[in-house]
């Protein structure tokens, strides 16, 4: 009788879901897309960028030198300046990112006194475009003295050689598949079941659950499982997409990489019911999600800016965010590609957040029902 | 002119009356920018470097020494084994390992050339190679002093000279800043627009606005406007927070820059608004209005670069408003660029603003269905 009961309300609220197709058609696309934009959109490599030449000089080895930036293919020469003053006009309109500025008599001083001046300038408001061209730059000019020193062999005599671990590459999908997984989740677990049950409270179909036979878990519980489902689908849609086209190693164990999933989404619903027994309508539901979960989610969670760039007090705080304790141990799993022994603490810290969020929420729900 | 005095009366009794959206409209955008401002760094500030020096002499030492100077650099004291070395790599606790050979030495004072090998933890590729550049500029540094000590041949060298411009220190935060504003302003306008409206239907009073004579134009502008001042006002309140915390000043000229926000805001509110009237819950139309700020703030170049986004992707951000808005709002704060600087992006806006306004009018219908 009672399990009927649950399946009834279990079944009303799959309806919820199914009755309304435009949000579910956004459920599902919505993590493709972003692994799309992601993967094809948002890089940090740049090629082809615009740039000015102030020649001073106009000789043979300086028009020699910007062939050489132009077919290095990181520069786009698009203008050439004349005065000063039109480098900060280049720049104030955004026409170009970096100007290179050659002294007079580039050729005769090369030649005569052992030293020509470049100077390159760069519309640092975009800082670390502006650091990488400069970079660019400078090591284009480097093998071009090289060259012309006839040797071809560096003048520097240390090198370096770099190994990249783990991503010998450089891909970012090692990145931002982890990253998507997360956002994902946490946005239908913790987010929509949040505003699912604020909904019911909001419009006052929730006292009607309650005086109904059904246990408050059994609501709750009830509530969530759909987007438990929802979410699980999603995790292995991302997978999939990750592993077939953008060719994301899953070098560990599959059952343990699910396992971290379900106890992440478990870990979000806690934080969505918290949320949903904090706020009385849906309006404030979404912020507190918002402003509390999705942002810290994307910018301390380690997704896109490393943790250990940030001040100490972030850092500690990010000690505090689910996200990040999911994500190291998804990384640990997929690309390093080590065991329970790595992650056993990520998945500890995970469940005690989770029992820690349900507590809270058991008490300030039955506070509620007074 | 009076019915709509009289809507947007309504309206603001009904924001002001609320007094949980009140601190959440003005405290959490304040807490978002000090954190995340904060947090959204890609300096390298902290590089942790595990050394294996097998060579263990006075210029290796030197070397090392190099990178101990350095603020950037936390030396990790490693056994004289790669394979230790990479342990740390594994648990996090270096960020790369460099292997300087037991010929370095020799190899330097009998001006061979010489190899020394970087391994860096990849997984983040921007991070990486940040750090294999900070790395070599270092290495080269020492090379071109220990060149200096033994003068030999002299070749002609080209010395090139980095100045940066409008960023001389690469403050990171000076460029994230005015995005996390772009972001803050849009997320407070927009969804309190679009949830606003879905709220009336939700609760049935929509309908009591119906069946009054009340137009649909009206209707539409006494709905946006206490948002556009709400959001106009978070505008003004961030960059006074940004001004005092992060000390960032405006270039250029500040009547620009609200005048160019004010146009904007029309754009994230009409389309709140649209999105409103195609849904019928609030939890629906929160979703969407998330699903399309997340693409299109992808898309806007908050973190990246939009030069270097593949063809299509421009094409896409040819009617992404935010796309505009980040752009203009970087020039206006940190380049000072003027009206005619921006005045392609002024115009597209302006566009965009018309035909969202017209489209959220033409969507508004006084009947339910």
């Amino acid at each position: 009788m009672v399990q009927n009961r649950f399946r009834d309300f279990l079944v009303k609220e799959f309806k919820h879901i199914i009755r309304d197709p435009r949000t579910l058609l956004i459920v599902i696309l919505m993590p493709v897309l972003q692994l799309i934009i992601f993967g094809y959109v948002v890089s940090n490599e740049i090629s082809d960028a615009r740039i000015a030449i102030y020649d001073k000089s106009n000789d043979y080895l300086s028009q020699k030198l910007t062939q050489k930036l132009a077919a290095s293919g990181y520069f786009l020469p698009v203008r050439n300046i004349k005065t000063d003053a039109e480098i900060d006009q280049a720049f104030k309109a955004g026409d170009v990112k970096l100007v290179i500025v050659y002294e007079p008599n580039f050729a005769e001083n090369f030649i005569r006194n052992n030293k020509a001046d470049v100077q390159i300038i760069t519309d640092a408001s975009e800082p670390n475009t502006a650091s990488i061209l400069a970079n660019y730059a400078q090591a284009v000019i480097t093998t071009f003295t090289n060259e012309q020193n006839n040797n071809g062999i560096s003048a520097n005599r240390l090198d370096i050689r770099s190994r990249m671990l783990y991503n010998e590459e450089l891909k970012a999908v090692y990145m931002f598949v982890p990253g998507t997984m997360v956002l994902i989740l946490m946005l239908i677990t913790a987010m929509m079941t949040s505003i699912s049950i604020t909904r019911e409270k909001e419009l006052g179909t929730m006292e009607i659950l309650l005086v109904s036979p059904l246990r408050p878990s059994q609501i709750i519980f009830g509530k969530v499982l759909p987007y438990v489902s929802l979410a699980f689908f999603n995790t292995i849609v991302i997978l999939l997409m990750g592993y077939t086209v953008f060719g994301l190693p899953l070098r560990g164990s599959l059952a343990l990489l699910l396992l971290v999933c379900f106890i992440f989404i478990l870990l979000a619903l806690s934080l969505g019911i918290l949320i949903s027994t904090l706020s009385k309508t849906q309006a404030i539901a979404m912020f507190m999600s918002m402003f509390a979960l999705m942002l810290p989610t994307i910018l301390l969670s380690g997704f896109i800016f490393p943790i250990e760039n940030m001040p100490k007090v972030l850092q500690w705080l990010s000690l505090a965010m689910p996200p990040r304790w999911f994500l190291s141990a998804l990384k640990t799993i997929m690309i390093k590609g080590e065991g329970f022994a790595y992650v056993w603490k990520e998945i500890a810290i995970m469940l005690g957040m989770t029992a820690f969020f349900l507590a809270l929420s058991v008490k300030k729900f039955k506070v509620r029902l007074e | 002119m009076k019915t709509i005095l009289f809507i947007l009366q309504k309206e603001f009794i009904q924001i002001f009356r609320n007094k949980a959206m009140l601190p959440i409209i003005f405290m959490l955008p304040i807490v978002q920018l000090l954190i995340l401002a904060n947090a959204a760094t890609q300096e390298m500030k902290n590089i942790n470097l595990a050394v294996v020096d097998f060579d263990n002499s006075k210029t290796s030492r030197e070397l090392i020494n190099a990178f101990g100077n350095s603020p950037f650099y936390t030396i990790i004291p490693v056994k004289q084994s790669v394979n230790s070395a990479m342990d740390k790599v594994h648990n996090s606790q270096a960020d790369a390992i460099l292997v300087i050979e037991d010929d370095f030495e020799e190899k330097i004072v009998n001006s061979e050339k010489v190899e020394l090998q970087l391994l860096v933890n990849a997984i983040n590729g921007t991070a990486a190679s940040l750090i294999n550049g900070y790395t070599s500029s270092i290495v080269t540094g020492y090379s071109a002093k220990i060149g200096i000590q033994n003068v030999e041949q002299f070749k002609p060298a080209i010395a090139t000279k980095v100045r940066h411009w409008y960023n001389p220190e690469l403050n990171y935060k000076l460029y994230m800043v005015p995005g996390i504003l772009v972001i803050l302003v849009t997320v407070v306008g927009m969804f309190l627009t679009a949830l606003n409206i879905v709220r009336e239907k939700e609760l049935g009073t929509i309908e009591q606005i119906n069946v009054t004579p009340i137009k649909r134009y009206q209707f539409i502008v006494g709905k946006l406007i206490p948002f556009w001042i709400i959001a106009l006002f978070e505008l003004a309140f961030g960059l006074l927070i940004a001004r005092l915390v992060f000390n960032l000043t405006i270039a250029g000229s500040i009547p620009l820059l609200f005048g160019f926000a004010s146009i904007y805001l029309l754009v994230a509110l009409s389309g709140g608004l649209v999105l409103s009237t195609a849904a019928n819950n609030q939890q629906q139309v929160m979703f969407m209005a998330f699903f399309f700020m997340i693409l299109f703030i992808l898309m806007s170049g908050l973190f990246t670069a939009t030069e270097s986004m593949p063809q299509w992707a421009q094409v896409i951000n040819a009617i992404n408003p935010l796309y505009y808005f980040m752009d203009v709002i970087r020039m206006v704060i940190l380049k000072g660029s003027g009206f005619a600087d921006i005045q392609r992006q002024f115009i597209i806006s302006l566009g965009l603003a018309l035909f969202s306004l017209l489209w959220a009018v033409q969507r508004y219908r006084k009947t339910s269905d």
